[in-house]
């Protein structure tokens, strides 16, 4: 159809057509910006506090790009975790405004910038320095899990055959980056750090949930603990916190239905 | 704090800010606040109610303390803690075992707030009605 239409544009004569005023693009404007950051030296610091940082940003700019002018032009001493700066290595998992979010993917435009925006640390794991946590304790409950495949039966010579809808029944739970937003916006994981916390319930679900895998029964019993699936109290301050919008609270209903029936 | 950092220090405080949950997070709140609350109200209802066996006299002597406007709030108090622990308990059990029910999470606790003020306004009107009229005298 649209070649359609071009070529009708090309054969018509030129005598009617106007020339092409392209409309005046706004231009964008930067506007100052104050970030309250808690920050905490541990060679300085007895305690984190607040220190105020006002940079010029345009409405496309990223809470990453703040923390790096800061980092860049007023404090060098700020530090934070990034990485690949795009929502995929989930190194920057903060918490802006009083919820955890990337720092890479939250836009300057779809926050309140009437007030100071906040920017802490995640909570629940140790504090390093500034917005830098311990992440061992969030790694130690993912590898419980056993997050990798466990085939059984003879290795096929070519792949392992898996119609469409058995991937999808675990589709949402490939998603996972691993940067703990989930986990340390959960408020059973702050008062309690034995609990596996979502993001090792979604890897476990991920290959609880594979028809390729045989070791269901190994990730469940693990879940079975106490301190396992059963401590969620469906707060869906994960599914909320989620970077990549995997629905984390519908996967752990999952593994709990799993659990109960003793079905996959 | 190092002297070269620029910007002003607010507060030396530990505290960081609360964190900003939605509805799951503050329904799970007020369901452990009204889930204690009803614990300690059974508690102290089960004594009252065993004291009848004791002493009938000292059973009315117990309820009749009862009978002040501060109880008939504290009354309307639990009716309303009961009904949205009961509400939100369907809720939660929808969420663990009806496939769509973490989907429809906030829906559900829109609707229960719905349904308790429904319950919970001509309520207040009929179990407060008495203390009204005793405290600034009928109309009727």
């Amino acid at each position: 159809m649209t070649t359609t239409v071009v070529a009708e544009v090309l054969v018509e004569p030129q005598s009617n057509v106007t020339p092409v005023v392209m409309p005046e693009t706004p231009v964008p404007v930067a506007t100052d910006v104050t970030f309250r950051i808690r920050r905490y030296q541990p060679d300085f610091d007895e305690e984190p506090h607040w220190v105020d940082y006002t940079v010029a940003l345009y409405p496309t700019d990223r809470v990453l790009t703040a923390l790096e002018k800061i980092k860049g032009e007023q404090d060098g001493s700020l530090t934070f975790r990034r990485s690949c700066a795009h929502g995929v290595c989930g190194s920057d998992a903060m918490r802006i405004n009083g919820r955890n979010r990337l720092a890479c993917k939250t836009l300057v435009k779809d926050i309140d910038i009437s007030k100071p925006i906040t920017v802490e640390a995640i909570k629940g794991l140790p504090l390093e320095k500034d917005l830098v946590v311990d992440m061992e304790p969030f790694f130690a409950a993912y590898r419980q899990v056993l997050p990798f495949l466990m085939p059984e039966g003879h290795e096929p010579t070519k792949e392992r055959i898996q119609s469409a809808e058995e991937r999808a029944r675990f589709d949402d739970t490939t998603k996972c980056i691993l940067c703990a937003a989930c986990t340390t916006s959960c408020p059973v994981f702050w008062t309690n750090e034995q609990y596996f916390g979502p993001a090792a319930i979604v890897a476990a679900h991920r290959f609880i949930f594979d028809s390729r895998d045989a070791g269901a029964n190994a990730r469940l019993e693990v879940l079975n603990d106490k301190e396992g699936v059963w401590r969620c109290r469906t707060t869906f301050n994960c599914t909320d916190a989620c970077p990549r919008g995997i629905e984390i609270t519908k996967a752990i209903a999952e593994v709990k239905q799993a659990l109960i029936f003793r079905r996959i | 704090m190092s002297v070269e950092t620029p910007g002003f220090s607010l507060r030396a405080t530990p505290i960081g800010t609360l964190y900003r949950g939605g509805e799951g997070m503050w329904t799970w709140v007020l369901h452990r606040i009204t889930g204690v609350s009803l614990f300690f109200f059974l508690f102290v209802h089960v004594l009252d109610t065993a004291l009848v066996r004791v002493s009938p006299a000292a059973y009315d002597e117990i309820i009749a303390t009862y009978k002040t406007p501060i109880v008939n709030l504290l009354e309307v108090g639990l009716v309303g803690a009961v009904l949205f622990h009961a509400f939100n308990g369907i809720r939660i059990i929808l969420i663990d075992f009806w496939a769509k029910g973490p989907r429809y999470q906030r829906q559900m606790t829109w609707g229960i707030a719905a349904v308790w003020l429904l319950i919970m306004i001509p309520g207040f009107y009929f179990m407060t009605i008495h203390t009204i009229d005793a405290l600034f005298g009928s109309t009727s």
